[in-house]
């Protein structure tokens, strides 16, 4: 008993806690957690310390620099360019949590039904998922998005529609291999279905995949909502997005002469993109099996 | 004589190949009956891909057999729809060769051990607890062992976890598929000691599968014989040692090592390696390695002969002697 007592604090914790301990001497991805939080902070904050808004309108500064009184400046028709800043990242992140929440669902429930459903559900179900895969992205948003108009709603829709068929395919191979496991072979000869088989093995046993991908994938996902939006098909002005902010740029003049107003919504998606695949990345570390040797 | 618990008859499993191209039909069991009478442990021993575990997980409908009946306890369970069959695992459990891979790394002791009283929604949260501590206990394992992970233990402690998981569920049949052949000697002999103390305190039946003939003998009443799928010998395990029948069974109990210094045993060397079961030789599937073959052997599948009660074998060569 005294030499099962003595067994170090670290060797009775979990595999999941264990990974979070890896992730926290991850130098490169703490300091991007940090640039994350900070950012997510201030978007979330930004009403009780900056006094405009972004839709209101100051007609005695139309395209001014930054100064004082305007930190970022403003833009072409006097609308504060940091209140729309923040207000864009508001949007941008909203729109990535969900639609990579939604896509991480479809993926793994699509993963799990092909893997666990048999031989003819599975063949059916990855054949539909080489065609989601074959389609040309891009095309593929347009027309998407040209159906399901523009918005918040219809752009977190279309860009949940298209990012989960990598992730089911992960998730199926996982699973095939988990199926076979003695341990779950036990969980059978006892009699579990097919939920407890999900949500007892394959769900824990999937959630380093599960939360790597849904990481970058909001990477991803901010980029893709600033192409959406870039092209007019997905935030659409007045409201603001860190993406439509950029299609100020098309313009030669504020592309110029107007630096301010593209520059910050781009330093932003730049910041957040890297920081979040910084952290994204420790994260992959952490759950890497072979890092549990030493 | 009240009826075997479990009593096999004619369970055929033949794996086709998938996809479009038919490969061919791997026959790894071929009408295979047997019986373990209540309360007595039945050891099945043969060689690798002799169809040892395939027996075993068919009897729990782990794998879906070809052909053939499973009678545990007057009930077929080939018949039975999946929620019957369900209802039915609580009564059957597994003990698994691998302990590393047969507890989940996610899950505590206690979760582990709980698993089959969750599923089968037996008992409060606090009756399945003390009845998973309670199991902990049968195995000797100290209670502190409930919150800690899988990884924490080692081969010999895992395999008693196993153990006690299937003990949790108070199943009347276990089928046991080589519980210490991935354990080393010193641990096997702990393992192979509690079993069948547990054996005799619980009264349990049990399907003992090895490739250990000195385990076999140490914990069976009744060995099976296998090879290539089919059964050659089924005795007594007494009489299997002291006076084999069977030119396989004999093969096999003369590579046992002797302790005796200087006793040279005459050791019977099989040629090459067992047949592919793709492509299974004609006739007796042994006579390709049998010292003893005739021709007549590849014209007919030798039947299953009663030579003593409780003592069958599958040969045709009545006169040869050991």
């Amino acid at each position: 008993m005294s030499v099962a007592g003595s067994i170090s604090s670290s060797a009775r914790k979990g595999p999941i806690a264990r990974a979070l301990e890896r992730f926290t001497i991850n130098r490169i991805a703490l300091v991007g957690l940090v640039i994350l939080l900070c950012i997510v902070t201030a978007v979330l904050t930004y009403p009780l310390w900056w006094s405009y808004t972004p839709n209101q309108i100051d007609l005695r500064a139309l395209n001014k620099g930054p100064s004082s009184a305007h930190w970022f400046g403003t833009d072409g028709v006097g609308r504060d360019v940091l209140a729309r800043l923040m207000q864009g990242g508001r949007v941008s992140l909203l729109v990535a949590v969900t639609s990579v929440a939604i896509s991480t669902v479809i993926g793994f429930l699509i993963g799990a039904l092909s893997s666990f459903g048999g031989r003819v559900v599975d063949g059916a179900v990855m054949r539909f998922v080489d065609l989601a895969m074959t389609l040309p992205p891009v095309i593929f948003l347009l027309v998407l998005a040209s159906i399901a108009g523009t918005g918040i709603l219809p752009t977190i829709l279309v860009i949940s529609l298209l990012s989960w068929p990598v992730l089911s395919r992960m998730v199926r191979a996982r699973l095939l291999e988990l199926r076979e496991r003695d341990f779950v072979v036990a969980a059978r000869g006892m009699g579990a279905g097919l939920g407890h088989l999900l949500f007892r093995h394959g769900l824990p046993n999937c959630i380093d995949i599960l939360v790597v991908y849904a990481t970058l994938q909001i990477a991803n996902a901010i980029l893709l909502e600033a192409g959406l939006s870039f092209l007019g098909l997905g935030i659409a002005p007045p409201e603001a997005s860190w993406g439509n902010m950029l299609n100020a740029a098309r313009s030669t003049v504020v592309l110029e002469q107007y630096v301010w107003q593209w520059m910050f919504p781009g330093a932003a998606l730049v910041l957040t993109v890297l920081a979040i695949n910084f952290v994204g990345d420790g994260l992959r570390d952490a759950f890497d099996p072979r890092s549990d040797l030493h | 004589m009240r009826e075997p618990l479990l009593s096999v008859r004619g369970l055929t499993k033949h794996f086709t190949s998938s996809g479009f191209s038919h490969g061919p039909v791997v026959r790894a069991l071929d009408d295979i009956s047997f019986e373990v009478p209540r309360g007595k442990v039945v050891g099945l021993v043969g060689e690798s891909g002799s169809g040892k575990t395939t027996i075993g997980r068919s009897v729990l409908r782990l794998i879906e057999p070809t052909a053939g009946q499973i009678v545990f306890d007057g009930v077929d369970l080939t018949k039975l729809s999946a929620s019957e069959m369900r209802r039915q695992r609580r009564r059957l459990q597994y003990i698994f060769q691998d302990p590393f891979g047969s507890l989940s790394p996610r899950m505590t002791i206690g979760q582990i051990l709980m698993e089959g009283l969750d599923i089968q929604r037996i008992g409060s949260r606090a009756e399945r607890g003390a009845r998973a501590k309670k199991a902990l206990q049968e195995v000797d394992l100290p209670a502190d062992a409930f919150v800690r992970y899988p990884h924490e233990f080692s081969g010999g402690q895992r395999q008693r976890i196993g153990i006690a998981r299937a003990l949790v569920l108070e199943p009347e049949l276990i089928v046991a598929d080589e519980p210490v052949s991935a354990l080393d000697v010193s641990i096997q002999a702990q393992i192979v000691n509690l079993l069948r103390s547990l054996q005799s305190r619980l009264g349990l039946t049990m399907l003992f599968i090895s490739h250990d003939l000195a385990v076999v003998e140490y914990i069976c009443d009744t060995v099976i014989v296998l090879y290539l799928g089919r059964i050659m010998e089924i005795a007594p395990s007494e009489v299997l040692y002291s006076d084999p029948r069977h030119p396989y069974t004999r093969a096999l109990l003369s590579a046992i090592p002797s302790p005796e210094i200087g006793k040279a045993s005459a050791r019977q060397i099989l040629k090459g390696d067992i047949p592919s079961p793709a492509n299974p030789p004609s006739g007796c599937v042994f006579r390709t390695r049998c010292p003893h073959a005739i021709d007549q052997c590849a014209k007919t599948v030798p039947p299953l002969e009663e030579v003593a009660p409780g003592h069958v074998k599958a040969c045709i060569r009545h006169d040869i002697s050991g």
